[in-house]
């Protein structure tokens, strides 16, 4: 990435401590490149390759940092610019060099789960978002979340649907050995829910939910950790009160109908669907729990970025752009039916509608809306990777100690997202960080050991 | 006599058939009593919730439903929704590779083993230990290794389909009886020739058998294995129905289900007549 260094800076060290020779350490050099790959271009196309291209001549004919400086020291960036054109066709390699802002590879995979989480990326494929954005993108529905995880990492999908904490879990290598992945774009925002067997009708109160049985759809998924909150802010030990089993959403319902589990916390489709089916009644929203909680991610391997950067910049624009008319409530009917056919959710439309319009059935004979019952909002705050990890902390997940924020940063891609974001025309956030509430305990990111430290009911040691 | 007994069998047949049709009509007969709710209400609600209809779906809906898949069995409409006669190719499909890679592996060695009594003894334990595995349990270490789901499918088949056959060519070419070979060491016979003209022969019905019990297997796996990894095939249309929750189309599916594996062992067994002889 030093290739995008400014060689005519005379001033820069060349204190050899990195691959590059451009920062005193490897380390410096990792956070260099990042914020390199992230930093938003305010000039041109045009004009950043033209740079590209002169600064790869200019190494060239000088190879040694040392005399590079003197020359520029002595003669000037711009005069070096001209004597460097001279002898050097730069236009004509600069085109040549433009030619690859085009994506590298074209026909893409991406796995999805059949939930509305994954709203964004499945309706980008009929409603045309990834051919807008010049790529043949083939959306295939997988079996499960481990599945996805493998496939991901076998290399099979070029980018997935995975659950937020999901690349988190991959990268710390929680589970496998690490590896390193990353989220460009945050899926969906609420769009989940707390569903209760029906003869539960009148044990509103979680405080009587001792000796339950819940499902959650993964062990690192929103849904475990919120349900865990949930329960813990009423006094309810989720690992010695209650029963919390993985288990896949459709098998939810059916053991609900089964009188084999109490209650889950699930992402929806499944949560209208069982009350579509009569088998139980929505107890609360997630959104209920944390108003504005990211739930599903976008994912790619940080190999994929480095092996086709244009690709995964015109995947991530598809994204945002999908989920940006995702976000208008008066495109999800259109949306509902086109993401309800057998080859994407295979659901009834009417539960997809319910779930996007937020004028939903609750399952105890009552009409409801909540036009933000799911939500879209790409811009993958980091500060909501941190608070993963301070749960993954809290619960025993992730043992020792954390550097929250750099593993936040080198995951969730904030400053990327916004560049494609400025690019598209829309206003991103200024911070990648921001302070919520999550059941009215405020989290503040810049001191998360203090906040794993401050809940009564935690596995951390 | 015997045709009679045929027609006889026959009558059972359908006599049970429609018995059985009719309790399940009965059983997933709708109550009828449709709940009290506001229209608003209703409208966003099943038909189970609203008018008390069964989660079962009775033999009538089934049969509607497989009607409509039958019409149009090749139909592809994306990488998520095949028809169910594509479905069933790629599970076939599947299944003859992984077989017959195991065929090509199992006999010859199958036959070493049953030729020589020091191998035998050698790889019994590995045998024993590897035979009781379930197919099933291979499918995350395959997925890692191979790090291709499609062929990770074609390696449970692989590996669930391979014991039968070789304890059985090891079992058949290990029984063929002696004189024969004594016989044809007298008439100097060469190694090659012996194992072809006498202990093959011999075997084959041994061997057959064994054929017969793998691709059972192996169509009893292949289902389970696509609904693991998803994609294409028999099983991920049932995992896909199933996440739709749609019994009705579980159900085509088992039947289908059945009927090809009928259709495997049939072909087989009448391989297996070809190849037997009278002692």
């Amino acid at each position: 990435m030093s290739i995008f260094d400014d060689p005519f800076d005379a001033e820069a060290n060349v204190n050899a401590g990195c691959i590059c020779g451009q920062h005193r350490s490897p380390a410096e050099h990792e956070h260099a490149a990042l914020a390199l790959r992230c930093e938003p271009v305010a000039l041109s196309h045009e004009k950043r390759y033209e740079n590209v291209v002169a600064s790869a001549v200019l190494r060239a004919v000088f190879p040694e940092a040392t005399t590079r400086r003197a020359f520029l020291k002595s003669v000037g960036a711009a005069t070096a610019l001209a004597a460097v054109s001279q002898f050097f066709p730069l236009k004509t390699a600069t085109e040549a060099f433009a030619e690859a802002g085009t994506p590298e590879k074209k026909d893409l995979k991406v796995g999805f789960i059949p939930i509305t989480c994954a709203t964004p990326i499945i309706m980008a494929a009929p409603l045309g978002f990834y051919a807008k954005a010049g790529l043949n993108v083939e959306v295939v529905k997988t079996a499960g979340w481990a599945v996805i995880r493998d496939k991901t990492i076998n290399k099979e999908y070029d980018a997935s649907h995975m659950l937020a904490p999901m690349p988190i879990a991959i990268s710390l290598g929680l589970g496998a050995q690490p590896i390193p992945f990353t989220v460009p774009a945050i899926e969906n925002i609420n769009g989940q829910g707390i569903v209760l067997a029906m003869k539960h009708k009148d044990k509103r109160d979680p405080k009587d939910w001792k000796g339950m049985k819940f499902a959650i759809p993964f062990d690192y998924s929103m849904h475990n950790y919120l349900l865990r909150y949930y329960l813990a802010e009423h006094g309810i030990d989720p690992d010695t009160d209650v029963q919390l089993r993985s288990v896949p959403p459709p098998e939810m319902v059916a053991n609900l109908r089964a009188d084999n589990i109490d209650g889950f916390l699930a992402p929806d489709n499944i949560c209208q669907r069982a009350i579509y089916d009569g088998v139980g009644f929505l107890h609360i929203l997630s959104k209920e729990i944390w108003d504005g909680h990211p739930c599903c991610s976008f994912a790619a391997s940080r190999e994929f970025i480095t092996a086709a950067p244009n690709s995964f910049a015109a995947l991530t624009r598809a994204i945002v752009d999908a989920t940006a008319y995702a976000a208008k409530a008066e495109n999800r009917k259109q949306i509902a039916e086109a993401i309800a056919p057998a080859n994407y959710i295979n659901a009834p439309v009417t539960v997809l509608e319910q779930v996007l319009t937020g004028t939903y059935a609750d399952g105890l004979g009552g009409v409801k809306t909540d036009p933000k019952r799911v939500d879209f909002d790409p811009f993958p705050w980091q500060s909501f990777a941190v608070w993963m990890l301070t749960q993954m902390k809290r619960w025993g997940q992730i043992k020792g100690d954390v550097d929250y924020k750099s593993v936040a940063e080198q995951i969730y891609l904030a400053t990327d997202t916004r560049k494609v974001m400025t690019e598209m025309g829309l206003t991103p956030p200024k911070d990648s960080y921001k302070s919520f509430s999550v059941m009215g305990k405020p989290f503040d990111p810049t001191k998360p050991d203090d906040y794993v430290a401050s809940f009564k009911i935690k596995k951390a040691s | 006599m015997t045709a009679s007994l045929r027609l006889r069998a026959a009558v059972v047949s359908i006599v049970l058939l429609a018995v059985f049709l009719g309790a399940w009509h009965l059983a997933t007969r709708s109550t009828g009593t449709t709940a009290t709710m506001s229209p608003e209400y209703a409208k966003l609600m099943g038909l189970t919730a609203t008018q008390g209809k069964s989660a079962m779906p009775g033999p009538l809906d089934v049969g509607v439903k497989l009607w409509e898949h039958l019409k149009r069995p090749f139909y592809d409409n994306g990488p998520n929704d095949k028809g169910l006669g594509i479905q069933l190719a790629f599970s076939l499909g599947r299944v003859m590779l992984g077989y017959l890679i195991a065929v090509a592996i199992a006999i010859p060695l199958g036959f070493l083993i049953g030729m020589s009594p020091l191998m035998s003894k050698a790889l019994d334990p590995f045998i024993q230990i590897l035979k009781p595995i379930s197919p099933l349990a291979w499918m995350p270490l395959a997925l890692y290794t191979i790090k291709d789901s499609s062929l990770s499918a074609i390696f449970v088949i692989f590996i669930c389909s391979v014991w039968p056959m070789l304890i059985n060519t090891a079992f058949g070419v290990a029984s063929v009886r002696k004189e024969w070979i004594n016989v044809a060491r007298t008439l100097e016979v060469g190694n090659f020739r012996r194992a072809f003209t006498v202990i093959l022969p011999a075997a084959a019905p041994t061997i057959l058998t064994g054929m017969r019990i793998s691709i059972g297997i192996a169509w009893l796996v292949i289902v389970a294995a696509e609904m693991l990894v998803g994609g294409t095939g028999i099983g991920y249309f049932v995992w896909n129905e199933w996440n739709n929750l749609s019994i009705t189309n579980v159900i085509i599916a088992i039947l289908l289900i059945g009927l090809v594996g009928m259709a495997l062992d049939q072909i087989l067994a009448r391989v297996s007549r070809l190849v037997t002889f009278p002692e």
